[in-house]
């Protein structure tokens, strides 16, 4: 690279910096191969057929520029969908954190067969998603399980999947139980990262269990509730499953939610181009929450390395 | 260097041009035609494979693949594979989506290839079952299934609730729904289940058909324009359903899932081709009656499935062949020992009897003879799917004990009209 050297002589092609970058490049080719075919070139591709019309069974697929952009305004429907996503996300992040961080609290004491307990709760996240929603569908209908285990003390449970406000709760609290597991885990590991020193010196200062927990664990774990925070709202943006087989959106629209609305739109209505229209807005929303709480850290998260 | 890439890039493409052209050449001489079903049944397969095998001995070249899909996304998935480059030859199409299948120009039209099928005879399939597959006088899809919709009674419990059954209320000349339903009823209260419409699940809302065009109700009026939901016969029909659900327990309500067939439930409505499903240990009492009069008189409704080939296949041509000789006079018998068929001259006891050995001749001639002669078809529409989703969240709010029929019926007709009318 020295502009000194010799123009006569011929300088090696591979120098030790190039020879450095194209081993990392390599080493770097398998997963940036992969997001190039799997993420970016679908995106990309996402992109461009939300600026067509494609009909598939008539194979026609045309140019329309912004059409699917005004229809997305004008969309009757849309205000409910994304109420019902909202209130799925709120739902979903606040129980599945504060349940998350509850039990890795109570797992983290020393206790006998606390290790039976841990596999316990986390068992559900490797279970079959649609497996453990198929389950719960039993369970959650009207002549179904809970409600049968509720007549025998005497109770008259609801319709759960049949009506609106059951409707919602079953469907977060479903994904609640089967995913909770996972930030639990997470917590755990941050709680066991916390110094046990720093607990001591507060019980010397008199300090309560409550303050110690306030002052002491929650600000050590904030980066790890901060992360867990994103991907469990991320994570709840893209719930479609569940929705799919407990409630198929209804009853009428109250948990058609943004992914599931975009599934019908594309594959069952076969309006391929308004479903990509849709996605760009989900793919901007979930952008735009990730940097919001993105920034909110410097406000928030201490002791981040 | 780049001399050097450019003659390996060069010799690659030859290379692989040189089998592409082979692979054409050898694709020429075999063809692989590939039908998208959804039924997985194992006795459908053999038939279709021993259909497939017949059509070998004419075109050694040909082989068929029977590609079955599940029935609950099957339009879904088959779109599916169209939008990703992947398009079956042939297909099964529900009635629900013919319209669609018809009017997009996607199916290859069949009507000149059949005339040109030596013995095919098209004049012998009935007008009113190919009406749904038409476009301007070209048939798009052939339909190899027309199967009534029809009342299968369990008479040990109807009688041991105290009820009557179908067959008396038949032999006494009463046969409507007003009795219908209060036999149903009587069995509800006692514990059981009443009547149960197959497939229903407050979700296939067209499954009700089978009851209200007792009531000469219907979705839409005849060009498909107009929301018909909130004409009288329609309100009258829902009120009477809803009366039948909420307030005699005639029938299961909303999250309830009952099978007849597991042998607790009185009647249930469905096709006769679910008659295979009678259980072979610990039979019950059963019957197969035709639908009740409903105040608007005696109808009958079926339920259809075409099968078309696909315009835009590389072998259209073998496909739409296969297809003529798939349904022609001598294999639709073949095909009529699972589906009910729409030739006339297969459309007789005798014929029947041997591809229904359960029916009896009375339950031959009454439900499937006569329910195939004057059924309707289940409604359908062109972009039915979101016409489907769209009044079925409406129809959600009907399905509560202190729902208000009128008021719902007219937000129904609201949100669908500007689908209808495009």
């Amino acid at each position: 690279m020295s502009a000194s050297a010799s123009p006569n002589q011929k300088r090696p092609f591979w120098t030790i910096a190039r020879r450095d970058a194209a081993a990392g490049y390599i080493f770097i080719a398998p997963q940036l191969i992969g997001i190039i075919i799997f993420v970016l070139v679908p995106l990309g591709l996402v992109f461009w057929y939300s600026l067509h019309e494609w009909n598939v069974l008539a194979a026609s697929f045309n140019f329309v520029g912004a059409a699917n952009y005004q229809m997305l305004l004008a969309d009757p429907n849309l205000p409910q969908v994304l109420v019902a996503s909202a209130i799925f996300s709120a739902g979903l992040v606040i129980l599945n954190m504060s349940l998350a961080l509850l039990l890795a609290v109570l797992l983290d004491q020393k206790l006998k067969g606390m290790v039976v307990f841990r596999t316990l709760f986390f068992s559900p996240v490797v279970v079959s998603l649609v497996a453990w929603t198929i389950v719960w569908s039993f369970l959650l209908q009207n002549n179904g399980g809970i409600n049968g285990m509720l007549a025998m003390l005497g109770i008259e449970g609801p319709n759960w999947l049949r009506t609106p406000t059951t409707a919602m709760i079953s469907v977060v609290v479903v994904q609640v139980f089967k995913n909770v597991g996972l930030n639990m885990i997470l917590f755990l590991a941050a709680l066991q990262g916390v110094p046990k020193e720093l607990y001591e010196a507060a019980r010397v200062d008199g300090t309560g269990a409550f303050k110690q927990f306030r002052r002491i664990t929650l600000p050590l774990i904030s980066p790890t509730i901060l992360l867990t925070s994103i991907i469990t709202i991320v994570g709840s943006l893209q719930v479609f499953a569940q929705i799919a087989v407990l409630t198929q959106g209804g009853p009428g629209m109250t948990t058609t939610v943004l992914v599931y609305y975009l599934y019908q739109q594309a594959f069952q209505f076969h309006f391929f181009g308004y479903g990509s229209t849709l996605s760009i807005l989900l793919f901007v929303i979930v952008a735009l929450l990730t940097f919001a709480q993105w920034q909110l850290r410097k406000r928030i998260v201490f002791y981040e390395n | 260097m780049t001399k050097h890439l450019l003659k390996t890039t060069a010799a690659t493409a030859g290379i692989i041009l040189g089998l592409a052209a082979a692979g054409t050449a050898w694709a020429q001489d075999a063809v692989n035609l590939r039908m998208t079903i959804w039924s997985a049944n194992e006795a459908h397969l053999a038939m279709f494979n021993e259909i497939a095998e017949g059509f070998k001995a004419t075109h050694p070249n040909v082989s068929v693949t029977f590609e079955p899909l599940p029935f609950d996304s099957y339009t879904t998935t088959l779109t599916t594979q169209i939008a990703g480059g992947n398009p079956p030859d042939l297909a099964w199409i529900l009635e629900t989506t013919a319209a669609d299948f018809v009017n997009s120009g996607a199916l290859a039209p069949l009507t000149d290839a059949f005339a040109a099928t030596e013995g095919y005879d098209l004049a012998d399939v009935s007008e009113k079952a190919t009406a749904l597959w038409t476009k301007d006088g070209q048939l798009y899809a052939y339909p190899f299934s027309t199967s009534p919709f029809a009342i299968f009674a369990n008479n040990d419990v109807l009688k041991a609730a105290g009820a009557k059954t179908p067959a008396e209320l038949i032999a006494a000349g009463e046969w409507t729904w007003d009795n219908a339903f209060a036999s149903a009823a009587t069995v509800g209260q006692s514990g059981k289940t009443g009547l149960v419409v197959r497939d229903f699940k407050f979700q296939t809302w067209q499954n009700l058909a089978s009851i209200w065009n007792g009531w000469g109700a219907a979705p839409w009026s005849a060009d498909g324009k107009t929301c018909t939901f909130t004409d009288p016969a329609m309100v009258n029909a829902l009120t009477a359903i809803h009366k039948a659900i909420f307030t005699d327990k005639a029938m299961p309500g909303p999250g309830e899932d009952i099978d007849f067939f597991a042998g607790e439930t009185g009647m249930t409505i469905t096709q006769i081709s679910r008659a295979s499903l009678l259980p072979k240990e610990n039979p019950f009492d059963w019957d197969l009656v035709p639908l009740p009069a409903g105040p608007a008189g005696e109808y009958s409704v079926v339920g259809q499935a075409g099968v078309g080939a696909f315009a835009k296949g590389a072998n259209k041509d073998v496909a739409v062949e296969f297809l003529g000789y798939m349904t022609n006079a001598e294999n639709s018998k073949k095909l009529a020992q699972f589906f009910p068929p729409a030739r006339a001259s297969l459309l007789n006891a005798e014929t029947l009897a041997s591809t229904n050995p359960l029916l009896s001749p009375e339950q031959i001639e009454n439900v499937v003879i006569s329910g195939i002669a004057n059924g309707t078809v289940l409604p359908g529409h062109t972009n039915f799917a979101q016409i489907q989703q769209t009044i079925r969240a409406g129809l959600d709010s009907l399905w509560v004990p202190e729902a208000d029929v009128a008021a719902v019926l007219a937000n129904v007709c609201s949100s669908v009209s500007p689908l209808l009318a495009r």
